[in-house]
């Protein structure tokens, strides 16, 4: 498997944590370790001030939609022992997935949470300031999600349409009805151009 | 001191919010702020990011890995070169190909020469941030302008390259291509010698920058700084010398490293850096060997086998990094670009606050944002 030139093995970092906190991980492999997720920050705190790991950087976080489950995924750095640290958690309920914040460790999760959070949709419990970051707020859905646009399953990348935005909910995402589907489809004769009456949004 | 309470009541201050931007000169794009200011003091910074989404990421899960390239261009408009080699070497990394020892020389004689426009872009921005009207901005239009030229030559364009290729370069560079590189390197010598003389001893610019937006090496790590920004702070954290990609290993180079971590100390930084740059693509020049410039064997449609690789490379605003995850076939399964722009942005707020309102827009123009790769 590939694995970053200083990246640290996933089977020592596991045997370590699990001694200091018994029960913490959940499994592990050469590459990353996988926490329980209700224990992140503890597990991230733990690496952070051990003087094996020294964990002082939070250098990217990101998520991943696995269709049933999201993957949030921590790459921490060591700078004097010049490592890498890859830490997993994950989300199972894929329809309100929370997890705990790491801004209470690390301070550079401050607005890299807040794009997972808009992207992604994973709520962070603990994070001072979660707003959406890149959108609007009212956009319908989040971007990276494998069922982007109500298409189901996941097994489209999701841009093939455009959402019809329910206005009362914005978080939901409908279809639009048929009749406005239809409209759309079938032109009534002559109704390309605009009709006589109308004389534009600025007529005096 | 005993402060009476109709005294108290007579100077009693409101506190303004003041917005800066989206469009507005000193904010280098799209960006904006909004500042709570107490007289001139700033007391508090919100950012507001996103005008210039794109979607890359989402977008890049649709193409395949070819297609992506062109993505990755415009997530870092000034530094193309470099974003487009964080994502070629992750796909490669996964793919597994072996890079041509050639390629690897031209590649980073192309970092090298990008970062080196990068920073006197930054120069020349700074230059007018700090109010040195016109001059700086035009020295280092006319350097970049000979380094955008030899680029043009090179790949055809003279801001989206899209040159490097998963497993080696497009095409072969010119057959003059040393002797112009040589001839830009001497402009560029003398744009250093410029920007030298005329920003490092200003009395005005040091009185201007000397002090201002100061942050801590501890608090800089922990805010996720990387590039110049931390390096100013005097942390030694440079990718190319802690996990050298390509052939960095080979030449010789010095991480620079300030003291304070000012404003000051970050321009100073990157003027350093510009002829640590110059040294090393010197050094490139003279090792560059003949060969292949693409593996033999490629395959016409490229596929990865599942798993995922975390590659970053030290783009000329720091840590450039890119988490690929695959599972199998011909396209990315999750694409996402960890943007160094971003990561500094974190630390806008500590570093400008308590500062003057004048002051707080140097500090952002001294971290170097470039709106398209924090947005993406």
């Amino acid at each position: 498997m590939p694995k970053g030139p200083t990246q640290l093995d996933g089977h020592l970092v596991a045997e370590r944590l699990g001694q200091a906190l018994p029960g913490i991980v959940q499994r592990s492999t050469d590459e990353w370790v996988e926490v329980r997720p209700e224990r992140l920050q503890e597990a991230l705190r733990w690496l952070h001030d051990s003087e094996e790991f020294d964990a002082a950087q939070l250098s990217n976080c990101c998520g991943v939609d696995r269709h049933h489950h999201f993957e949030m995924v921590y790459h921490l750095q060591s700078l004097d022992l010049n490592h890498q640290i890859v830490v997993k958690a994950i989300v199972l309920d894929h329809d309100r997935p929370s997890l705990p914040s790491a801004y209470p460790v690390y301070k550079g999760a401050l607005l890299q949470e807040r794009e997972v959070y808009d992207l992604m949709g994973i709520e962070f419990e603990g994070h001072p300031d979660l707003r959406r970051i890149f959108l609007w707020d009212g956009f319908p859905g989040h971007p990276l999600r494998k069922d982007f646009l109500g298409i189901g399953a996941g097994l489209t990348s999701g841009l093939a349409r455009f959402p019809y935005e329910d206005k009362t909910d914005p978080d939901r995402i409908m279809n639009p009805p048929e009749s406005m589907r239809a409209a759309a489809q079938e032109p009534e004769a002559g109704s390309q151009e605009p009709s006589p009456e109308w004389r534009g949004e600025q007529h005096p | 001191m005993v402060v009476r309470p109709e005294i108290e009541r007579e100077f009693e201050t409101q506190d303004l919010l003041l917005n800066v931007g989206p469009q507005h000169p000193s904010t280098h794009g799209v960006f904006r702020m909004v500042m709570e200011i107490d007289g001139e003091l700033v007391k508090d910074v919100v950012p507001y990011i996103g005008y210039l989404h794109r979607g890359a990421e989402k977008l890049c899960e649709t193409m395949d890995y070819r297609q992506g390239i062109g993505f990755m261009d415009r997530t870092e408009y000034l530094a193309a070169f470099n974003a487009e080699l964080s994502y070629v070497m992750a796909v490669e990394e996964l793919a597994g190909l072996e890079v041509p020892d050639r390629a690897q020389w031209l590649r980073m004689i192309l970092c090298e020469m990008n970062r080196i426009a990068s920073h006197l872009m930054f120069m020349g921005a700074f230059g007018i941030d700090v109010g040195v009207f016109g001059t700086p901005f035009i020295y280092a239009w006319r350097e970049r302008e000979a380094i955008f030229d030899l680029f043009e030559e090179v790949s055809g364009d003279r801001m989206m390259y899209a040159y490097f290729r998963p497993g080696g370069l497009a095409w072969e560079v010119p057959v003059n291509f040393t002797e112009r590189v040589r001839e830009v390197l001497k402009a560029v010598n003398q744009g250093i010698k410029d920007f030298d003389g005329l920003l490092t001893e200003n009395e005005v610019f040091i009185a201007r920058t000397r002090g201002v937006g100061a942050i801590s090496a501890a608090d800089a790590i922990d805010f996720g700084m990387s590039g110049p920004s931390l390096r100013a702070s005097g942390v030694p954290l440079d990718i190319r010398r802690t996990e050298p990609y390509l052939k960095y290993a080979e030449v010789d180079f010095d991480v620079v490293v300030g003291q304070n971590g000012d404003v000051y100390d970050r321009y100073l930084c990157r003027l350093q850096e510009l002829r640590e740059s110059v040294r090393i693509v010197e050094q490139c020049l003279e090792k560059l060997p003949d060969g292949p410039i693409m593996p033999e064997k490629m395959p016409r449609m490229l596929r990865t086998p599942p798993g995922e690789v975390y590659i970053r490379t030290e783009a000329p605003r720091g840590e450039y990094g890119i988490y690929l995850v695959s599972e199998g076939g011909n396209r990315p399964y999750r694409l996402k670009v960890r943007s160094a722009c971003l990561s500094n942005l974190q630390a806008l707020k500590h570093m400008s606050v308590g500062q003057y309102v004048a002051d707080a827009i140097i500090v952002l123009g001294s971290i170097d944002i470039v709106l398209s790769e924090v947005d993406r």
